[in-house]
């Protein structure tokens, strides 16, 4: 995106509090539980040029594990902060999505709660199992579905699934059987005998999700699976989450598509740098959204100057710059564009491009972190 | 049993680990080929050229077959040890992640990172079994060879491939993909010309730099003890210090290498 840039923290006018806690507790007792989760990676040290002996010298300096890697997080004496007291439950059976920019924090709490990475201070359960001190038992119920396709590539389509369910105690041939049946379901049953390296990025994806499911697990992760998917791949991996959920499993999923959220889950935490900034029905968060339509004025310089001026139009609500952009929240937003054209050359810029956006879980989303999600 | 199916943490363990096994057993199976060609070939070449072409040109003379045999006997232990332990871990914690999959099975990491080390102990067997006849076949016969303490040659080859399988995990865990070849140039390479494979080590008697710096090398001990009990008119080390030393090296290799495989399995 043309609008990207490194993430700032600023102050959000009238809507934003930025210290204000969420609560995400339900009543519900069973499913998953985070109580004041932290993750802080050590920060990197300088590398000590590409030598030869530094592959020989000890493992890697970034946290392990490049697929659980953070890719942000707030850089602190400390290290990097990934995680910073986050709350949450999901109940069980929830349909459960986890919104946020890249670094936000969505990686590092999928690993942890897989048990693939370990907290730094805080609990997290799934199912009443802890998942440091009873990773085994938390291993047993669920199934995850990686960000990025990790198939066992000595293996082909069909021994994917069965060593995987016999990783779990179920006796390959018997699990046979039920794995070609996910096969067909998933649209995979032709390749059951392919090499996992003839496989589409799409099926690559697909066989992680009948992998998640070969050992009948009650609660499915999914680590932003469709990122990388062609449009139809996308709506039908939708369809088969929805199947999922309505078998009654529990489905967590991460995403930075706004869509998704909206249409997949029951309940969405929007977090930020390792803080829930909200959760709730996409519905519900639609209407914390700032009152209005956001008009975004692009400009050909610096928005500042033309801040106040806006903020004098009639009807506007808020208005925010941010270097080019000048994001401005106006009740009817299509009426107020000619006045803000105006005042925008008043205050000696031209305005490039205009976007109106009425108001979404992007718009809250914008107004509770001040940058975008993609 | 009447009680019903109760979520155990560790019952079912040894079920599972049996499935990572077999899991390795149809990887090699489907791969044997390649496999003993990367691990044979080397010390095969070796008996080819001092086993065979340098006794029949005179250079080298024919008892020297006696010191050979066990030489590339340990070498070929200690490189399918490693390289099926090291290999496979290091793309498996690169890029790809691919053991992700076993390390969401519903046991303790550790049992993971020992169900590796008993692959590659069978790995190791099986290339020591395939070479020794092969070897055999192409010094002809070998002066002083006996086979009579079956028990003994099979608890030294044990022995070894353990000790070379847990050397495995640990540098499987902390060499970095791109650094494989390296690994090869710089560990593999000199471990086997110093590890007493291709002369007996009471003949280093004549450089005593070098006869006390060989016994840093792990290869030495897996070396004098193949030349013990296959060949035991020979000078060797005594078989107590041998075990003793590969039971050091076994657990040296499973404390450096389990901290580096925790390291890398869990973030």
């Amino acid at each position: 995106m043309s609008h990207d840039r490194p993430p700032r923290r600023r102050d959000l006018g009238y809507h934003a509090a930025p210290s204000r806690r969420v609560s995400a507790s339900t009543s519900i007792s069973a499913g998953i539980e985070l109580r004041a989760l932290r993750k802080v990676y050590p920060a990197p040290r300088p590398r000590r040029g590409r030598g030869a002996a530094a592959g020989l010298a000890g493992p890697p300096r970034m946290p392990p594990g490049a697929a659980m890697a953070p890719t942000g997080g707030t850089l602190t004496a400390a290290g990097i902060v990934a995680l910073d007291g986050l709350d949450l439950s999901v109940g069980e059976g929830e349909f459960f999505g986890l919104l946020g920019p890249n670094g936000a924090g969505k990686t590092t709490t999928i690993g942890i709660l897989t048990t693939r990475v370990l907290p730094s201070g805080g609990q997290a359960s799934i199912g009443g199992a802890d998942v440091v001190s009873e990773a085994v038992a938390v291993r047993r119920r669920i199934g995850v579905v990686p960000q990025r396709p990790n198939p066992d590539r000595g293996l082909d389509v069909l021994e994917n699934l069965t060593f995987h369910a016999a990783y779990f105690g179920f006796p390959r041939a018997a699990s046979r059987a039920r794995a070609l049946g996910i096969l067909e379901r998933l649209g995979l049953a032709d390749g059951a005998l392919a090499r996992v390296d003839a496989l589409s990025g799409g099926q690559l994806q697909r066989l992680m999700i009948a992998r998640a499911l070969v050992h009948e697990p009650r609660v499915i992760f999914l680590d932003e699976p469709t990122v990388g998917l062609d449009p139809q791949a996308r709506l039908a991996l939708w369809e088969i989450l929805r199947g999922l959920h309505g078998e009654g499993r529990t489905i967590v999923m991460t995403t930075h598509y706004m869509e998704e959220a909206e249409k997949l889950c029951a309940r969405v935490a929007i977090v930020d740098r390792g803080k829930l900034l909200a959760c709730d029905a996409p519905e519900a968060l639609k209407k914390q959204a700032p009152g209005g339509t956001l008009v975004e004025l692009t400009l050909d310089g610096e928005a500042a100057p033309a801040r106040e001026a806006a903020r004098a139009v009639a009807g506007v609500l808020d208005v925010v710059s941010d270097g080019a952009l000048l994001r401005v929240y106006h009740p009817q937003g299509g009426e107020a564009v000619a006045r803000l054209i105006g005042v925008v050359q008043g205050a000696g810029r031209q305005v490039t491009n205009i976007r109106l956006v009425p108001p979404n879980l992007e718009t809250l989303f914008l107004s509770l972190t001040g940058r975008k999600l993609v | 049993m009447t009680a019903p199916p109760r979520e155990a943490p560790t019952l079912g363990a040894g079920r599972v680990f049996w499935a990572l096994l077999a899991r390795d057993v149809v990887v090699v199976r489907r791969e044997l080929v390649y496999f003993l060609m990367r691990t044979a070939m080397q010390p095969l070449m070796f008996a080819v050229v001092f086993g065979y072409l340098l006794p029949k040109m005179g250079f080298v003379r024919p008892g020297y077959t006696s010191a050979l045999l066990p030489g590339v006997l340990a070498v070929s232990l200690a490189l399918a040890a490693v390289q099926s332990v090291a290999l496979p871990m290091v793309t498996d914690f690169g890029f790809s992640r691919e053991i992700e999959d076993r390390l969401l099975a519903p046991i303790p990491s550790w049992l993971v990172a020992l169900e590796k080390v008993v692959s590659g102990t069978l790995q190791a067997l099986i290339a020591a079994l395939f070479v020794l006849p092969v070897a055999r076949l192409i010094m002809g016969p070998i002066a002083g060879l006996s086979l009579a303490h079956v028990g003994t040659i099979v608890l030294v080859t044990v022995f070894g491939a353990v000790a070379f399988s847990m050397m495995g995990l640990y540098l499987g865990c902390v060499v970095a993909a791109q650094q494989i070849g390296l690994l090869f140039g710089i560990v593999v390479a000199p471990m086997i010309m110093f590890g007493c494979a291709y002369y007996p080590w009471r003949g280093l008697d004549a450089a005593p730099v070098v006869k006390y710096g060989v016994l840093l090398n792990p290869l030495t001990y897996i070396s004098e003890g193949l030349r013990g009990v296959l060949v035991p008119g020979l000078p060797h080390m005594p078989l107590p210090a041998v075990l003793g030393a590969l039971t050091v090296i076994t657990v040296v290799f499973w404390r450096l290498g389990l901290r580096a495989f925790m390291k890398r399995a869990v973030g």
